[in-house]
């Protein structure tokens, strides 16, 4: 087995260097504002009586 | 040498009818058929069914109580320009996609297809009064127990005894779903103990049908659904080939996991094809393992093996992917398409084990499941919702609805591996390098002509008697090299067939 492939099997993320929120604040700080973006986009084409939608969305077994 | 893996999938989509009454959902997917058909196409040409055998099983024999498949004949069936096959099937609109030579081919025919879907649901729209609506979801079960499949085909060499492919292909079922899987909140049919579901810290699973396996090998397909699927019909010459008909995947929204399902099995197929694989890790029950490994979004449960060892869902896709390297060192890649495109399959398999083993979240543009995952914890936290509340299970339905101004999977950053262009010529235009070529062109040019067709054979009425049937058993023969200038030159389907010599 190649050295590469040892390393990355033996090392379960547990053990892996914490992750690297404090070097990249900046990346972390953009991704949240994508996330709240999308979050508004999706407020906004959510079906509007969820419950009810859920409710009747009934199919038949197939294949 | 590995038989070239042709590949296919056939996608059956959910579909609701939204009006003051009770809607019928075969009428429902017969009017979605119907809307396209007569919409889009001059012509229409129905599906021959002479040679299916869906009830024939590949290990011999049938099972005195194996239940061998209906053909609805009476339904909706047509065959499109680009090679595919529209139909009703039971209660749902369904495409197979045409043949394709490769994974990344046939990504842009399931693309082609959800567009066909949502032309079908638009068109179909236009005909109902306002407040009325056809919607169409491309996803694998209502939330409430009912399921319908997408299914996928792989080109086989016959001489494989059955057993081989069996044994080989069963792990990587089980596992696969790890990169395969397009999510689902919650579960539909209890455990066999009875015991609670295992969820982790949140009640979703990495797999949309891994609830509904019972059976480890077998026929059935909407019964104790088996994880290899035995039908032995292989559309093609019989003494050759066999297809494998693979049931146990997810329909996803994702392209790269539709290119890395059927690009990896498409590997796996090939080394087996090859016996190239040594002793297999088969887990020791492997219907409970399926649904442990969808159960685990931590990606840390340990299956234990018939060899008495433990290993996680991962490990084992890193001992295929070993495998499969090795493999194209001494094989080479042609079987998948060549150099290139299987290069990029085994990378593209390498990075995502990669994304998972250090941090699954971190592919939440990647992978159906870890997109959902993403979106529902962000959503709950800030409306302040309890797992159990039906705005999560709505969001789990619409990340599939295929309108563009609903579709959350279309909003979630998913990347591409197609192009909008390519999808569009797909939606009309065959592959040109399987004999979907010759399908599609046919029908394009000389679909008047055309009485119907089915995979591997074309009947013609040129106005003599009897009809002249064209057998098209070789998948990778009628492609574009072999037969394009003759279709250019042919002015009708009697000199094409002169120049055939049928």
């Amino acid at each position: 087995m190649a050295e590469r492939e040892q390393m990355r099997r033996s090392a379960p993320r547990e053990t892996e260097s914490p992750a690297p929120q404090d070097t990249s604040s900046e990346g972390a700080t953009e991704l949240k504002a994508e996330l709240d973006d999308l979050l508004d986009e999706i407020d906004d084409v959510l079906e509007t009586n969820a419950e009810e939608f859920v409710k009747n969305y009934v199919q038949k077994g197939g294949e | 040498m590995a038989v070239h893996k042709v590949v296919g999938i056939e996608t059956e989509f959910g579909i609701i009818h939204r009006c003051m009454g009770d809607s019928n959902p075969v009428a429902a997917s017969s009017m979605i058929i119907n809307a396209y058909v007569n919409g889009f196409l001059c012509q229409r040409v129905s599906w021959d069914f002479e040679d299916e055998q869906p009830g024939a099983d590949a290990r011999g024999f049938n099972e005195f109580d194996a239940l061998a498949p209906e053909i609805e004949t009476h339904l909706v069936n047509a065959v499109l320009t680009n090679g595919a096959r529209y139909y009703v099937d039971h209660a749902h609109p369904e495409l197979s996609t045409p043949e394709c030579s490769d994974a990344r081919q046939c990504v842009v025919y399931d693309r082609a297809a959800e567009e066909i879907l949502i032309r079908s649901m638009q068109a179909a729209n236009n005909l109902l009064p306002d407040d009325e609506e056809l919607v169409i979801h491309k996803n694998n079960s209502d939330g409430k127990g009912n399921s319908y499949g997408c299914h996928e085909n792989y080109l086989l060499d016959r001489d494989v005894p059955f057993g081989r492919v069996v044994t080989h292909i069963l792990p990587f079922f089980v596992t696969r779903q790890i990169f395969c899987g397009a999510g689902k909140l919650g579960v539909e049919v209890p455990m066999n103990d009875g015991s609670a579901p295992p969820f982790g810290d949140r009640p979703f699973q990495v797999s949309q049908r891994a609830d509904f396996f019972e059976e480890e090998v077998g026929l059935e397909t909407t019964l104790k659904r088996p994880i290899v699927n035995t039908r032995d019909e292989p559309h093609a010459d019989t003494r050759k080939y066999r297809r494998l008909h693979v049931i146990i995947g997810d329909a996803n929204m994702s392209e790269l996991q539709t290119y890395l399902k059927l690009g990896t099995t498409s590997l796996v197929l090939a080394m087996i094809d090859d016996d190239f694989l040594p002793e297999p890790l088969t887990p020791l029950v492997p219907v409970a393992a399926l649904r442990q490994v969808s159960f685990d979004t931590a990606l840390s449960g340990l299956i234990e093996l018939v060899d008495g060892r433990r290993l996680r869902a991962i490990e084992v896709q890193w001992e295929y992917l070993d495998l499969a390297r090795k493999y194209a060192q001494s094989h080479g890649l042609d079987p998948v398409g060549g150099d290139d495109i299987g290069n990029d399959i085994l990378d593209r398999w390498e990075a995502v084990l990669t994304g998972l083993e250090s941090d699954p979240m971190g592919l939440a543009t990647q992978l159906d499941w870890v997109a959902k995952l993403r979106l529902y914890e962000a959503f709950a936290e800030r409306h302040g919702l309890d797992w159990d509340d039906p705005k999560l299970a709505a969001l789990d339905l619409q990340y599939h609805d295929l309108r563009p101004s609903k579709s959350l999977s279309r909003r979630v950053g998913l990347e591409r591996i197609t192009t909008d262009d390519e999808v569009d010529e797909a939606v009309s235009v065959p592959p040109p390098t399987t004999r979907a070529y010759f399908r599609g062109r046919c029908l394009d040019k000389f679909g008047e002509e055309i009485v119907a067709a089915n995979w591997d054979s074309m009947v013609f009425d040129i106005g003599t008697d009897p009809l002249r049937r064209v057998p098209m058993l070789e998948p990778l023969r009628g492609t574009r090299a072999h037969v394009g200038s003759l279709l250019d030159e042919c002015r009708d389907a009697a000199e094409l067939l002169r120049r055939l010599g049928n």
